[in-house]
């Protein structure tokens, strides 16, 4: 238990390059995803706003934030990456940002990819990790003992993608994938999908979205502002990113971002949540009272709030831990995403609750929220899943299990 | 202790003397931790822990102002910002010198000392300072009755001036949860001096001697068995008007600041990982495998992952306070402490399972010290559900949080403005 102590904290604060960031990200965001913006583009058949995403990505420069400078990103941190995941969440803005600029970003950092890096640090090029959004991190087991043959991951293989047979007159270099990927964030406007392949040694393939033989298939998703999508690839054309213990490693710090970046963006839809819930009980009269003022809604919002602070901090720890590379980033990333996650759900649900009967209607953004929340509590590993991961790296065992 | 704050009660983002920026009074060459651990040296070369006995060790170290560095000069420091405290601390401490026992008169450091500072005359200062802060003198706070715990506005303990002599209060009433009592030589004391107003404005605060004739102080049992606490009778006891902290009528004011004083010491000190009440849950889930069941390793799990959570929420805290932005997250960290501290000794009566039939000790008695650990888990898991009582009960503290931080209205009010006297009790 030498980790996480006081003396080697990291800061948990905000600094003021992080807060003037996030106003450039806020004003965006406030003048192009207001939420009716947001629910009408959910009914449209392309439900991510690759405009909006544009401006993001190029314009304010979220796309490469965790590209170094020499590979044309902005040499920023996790700690600046988390302000901006707030603010999407806040929003629930339909961008792509945690899938390319958190999740693809961190797989080709670690598999040192500096054209696709360079490509997406610009802005013109979209990517995803094509993994099932409820993937999570797996940090302990098998890894912990080193890199493993094949994906390690709760339930078998990570997806079930094989190498196939290449074809007459295939370059060399080229490799073909077939196989399924059920439930991936971020792929519909990806311009590259990452696709981790299973077989000996595991590989990370990057394969074009307008290959032959690819077919993405938008599933009709709980949460609507971040539809997900099926894949199916058929003897696709793709180029090997990384393989062996490099891929693993990709996917690996892939899934670790994600989740503490989606941390982030729970903790910027909890406090949305909080703010459009206090704003309404202060203005909102029955009993000829604003309804604020009866104490047992007050004191179900006070919960609301002390829990975002909790939250807070451990979102803010897993970014700086993150950020720094500090060999408690397992730990941090594990608290993070469980406590964000039921914060984020329980803020939701506080919404729709307290607003009454204008809460539970379509034409009210709660419902956009508390679909948002409750699918991210399980993108990237459930609470539950994450509680497991600490059991291994808290020295917790479960009953039955000696150690 | 058990006081409860009121409803009324000051935010906790009021800036009281100790966020005060540092004051022009700093000494050259004392501005930084470097010129900080000099001094001391300069000072332990003058004044040897070994030798000299601990109070007058105390005394000298109070008058060079190494006591508490971010109070004035003159009154045991320099005017320098708080964070340096720990500087100094530590090499008193890395030299073997005496402490002032911080622990014994947590009251007097954490609650006392900031309300005479901030409101006591000058000769007040100069005469209850220094022995609060050597430990010769300590105090208690006599705020909460029976008749008045979270509605402290509320109080019935009278002062009048005696008509004779007119610079001397006579004090007749009860006050209840008082630790220290038993060992104070002052008691923080909010007494109602006009029942003719609404009760936020006839209220003022003094310091009342726990020592002289009118003063009888009773051991309180608790459901723990043992008395941390006291009940507190005042009886016609005398307060001369020179022990009057603040104006007539001002008493409501005053104390807000002491309470607020009481909600930032609750934030508590810095620990490792582990290093509340769920290490021990944690220590007995390693040892003891034979206790292990699915449902208890889920609760573990998730009180493990609040316990850490809420330590990375006490470090933002002090980092905010650090960093000059006192933000009003101290309410919710009293609020989870006590929740934690609830629901993680509960646990630990479970799954200790057999063992947790027992109880160690249920006689009447006054506890040396006031610990949560090197007790049984019985004792914990009583002692823990004052934490939701004491020092503002987690319904008030859930009220402030929300007027105060989230700024929604008060509940209509049917007590603020008729005269006291008036009010139905």
């Amino acid at each position: 238990m030498s980790q996480g102590n006081a003396s080697e904290m990291p800061s948990l604060l905000y600094s003021e390059d992080e807060e003037e960031l996030r106003a450039a990200v806020r004003a965006l965001l406030d003048d192009r995803a207001g939420w009716p913006e947001v629910l009408a583009k959910t009914e449209t058949d392309e439900p991510y706003d690759t405009a909006l995403w544009r401006r993001l990505a190029a314009d304010v420069g979220c796309a490469g934030l965790l590209i170094p400078e020499s590979q044309g990103g902005a040499g920023a941190s996790y700690r600046e990456a988390a302000v901006v995941a707030e603010e999407v969440g806040r929003s629930v803005a339909p961008v792509p940002y945690l899938g390319s600029a958190v999740v693809a970003t961190a797989a080709l950092l670690e598999a040192a990819d500096s054209a696709l890096l360079k490509d997406l640090a610009s802005g013109t090029v979209t990517a995803a990790l094509a993994v099932p959004f409820a993937t999570g991190p797996f940090a302990t087991g098998p890894f912990a003992d080193g890199p493993p043959a094949a994906w390690p991951s709760a339930k078998g293989p990570l997806t079930g993608m094989r190498v196939a047979a290449p074809q007459a007159g295939d370059p060399a270099g080229q490799t073909r994938l077939r196989g399924t990927v059920a439930g991936v964030a971020d792929a519909l406007p990806a311009d590259v999908l990452l696709v981790a392949a299973d077989g000996v040694p595991p590989g990370l393939y990057a394969v074009n979205a307008g290959a032959p033989g690819l077919t993405v298939t938008p599933v009709v998703s709980l949460d609507a502002t971040r539809q997900l999508a099926d894949l199916t690839l058929d003897d696709v054309p793709a180029r090997c990113v990384a393989s062996g213990p490099v891929a693993v490693r990709s996917v690996q710090a892939a899934l670790a971002a994600g989740a503490a970046m989606l941390a982030a963006e729970q903790l910027g839809m909890a406090q949305r949540c909080l703010d459009m819930t206090v704003a309404y009980l202060k203005e909102r009269h029955q009993f000829a009272r604003p309804v604020g003022s009866f104490q047992a809604l007050k004191h179900r919002l006070a919960d609301v709030w002390v829990a975002i602070t909790q939250a807070r901090s451990a979102a803010r720890y897993a970014a700086a831990c993150l950020a720094s590379g500090d060999p408690d980033a397992p730990v941090a990333v594990a608290l993070a995403k469980a406590s964000c996650s039921e914060v984020a759900v329980h803020a939701a649900q506080e919404c729709v609750q307290l607003h009454g009967g204008i809460g539970f209607t379509w034409e009210h953004p709660a419902h956009l929220y508390l679909k948002r929340a409750k699918s991210s509590s399980i993108g990237f590993g459930t609470p539950d899943w994450h509680r497991a991961a600490l059991a291994d790296l808290a020295g917790l065992p479960a009953a039955g299990r000696p150690r | 202790m058990l006081e409860n704050t009121g409803l009324e009660n000051t935010g906790p983002d009021n800036a009281g003397p100790d966020n005060a920026g540092p004051g022009d009074t700093g000494q050259a060459g004392t501005t930084n931790a470097v010129g900080l651990r000099e001094r001391v040296r300069e000072f332990l070369a003058g004044h040897d822990p070994a030798t000299l006995p601990r109070p007058e060790f105390l005394r000298a170290r109070f008058d060079a102002g190494l006591a508490w560095v971010h109070y004035p000069a003159g009154l045991g420091g320099m005017g320098l910002p708080r964070a340096l405290q720990s500087v100094v601390d530590a090499a008193f401490a890395a030299a073997g010198a005496p402490s002032n026992n911080p622990e014994r008169i947590g009251i007097g450091l954490g609650m006392a000392a900031p309300t005479i500072l901030a409101f006591g005359s000058d000769e007040q200062k100069e005469r209850w300072l220094r022995p609060l802060w050597t430990g010769e003198e300590v105090w208690c706070q006599l705020f909460s009755e029976p008749g008045a715990g979270s509605d402290l506005a509320g109080l019935a303990t009278r002062a009048a001036l005696e008509a004779e002599s007119g610079n001397q209060w006579e004090v007749s009433g009860q006050k209840v949860w008082t630790s220290s009592a038993h060992a104070a030589q002052w008691g923080l004391l909010l007494a109602r001096t006009d029942p003719d107003v609404p009760k936020h404005q006839g209220l003022t605060y003094f310091a009342c001697e726990m020592t002289g004739p009118g003063v009888e102080v009773r051991p309180l049992r608790q459901l723990t068995g043992e008395a941390e606490f006291n009940e507190v009778f005042l009886t016609r006891a005398v307060i001369p008007d020179s022990d009057r902290i603040g104006a007539v009528g001002e008493g409501w004011r005053v104390a807000q600041g002491t309470l607020m004083n009481e909600r930032v010491s609750i934030g508590g000190a810095a620990l490792p990982r582990e290093g509340g009440m769920i290490g021990s849950a944690a220590r007995t889930w390693r040892d003891q495998p034979e206790l292990r069941t699915p449902g208890l390793h889920d609760r573990m799990l998730r009180l493990w992952a609040d316990a850490e959570v809420a330590r990375l929420a006490g470090e933002r805290l002090r980092q905010q306070l650090a960093a000059g932005q006192p933000g009003p997250e101290g309410s919710a960290a009293k609020l989870v402490f006590a929740r934690l501290n609830q629901e993680i000794s509960g646990f630990e009566v479970e799954l200790a399972g057999p063992a947790g039939l027992r109880y160690s000790d249920w006689s009447f008695r006054r506890p040396e010290s006031v610990s949560f650990y090197g007790r049984d888990v019985g004792y914990r898991y009583l002692r823990a559900r004052g934490n939701s009582i004491e020092g503002g009960t987690s319904e008030i503290l859930r009220n402030i949080i929300a007027e105060r931080v989230l700024g929604l209205p008060t509940e209509p009010r049917v007590d603020t403005g008729v005269p006291w006297k008036d009010l139905p009790r």
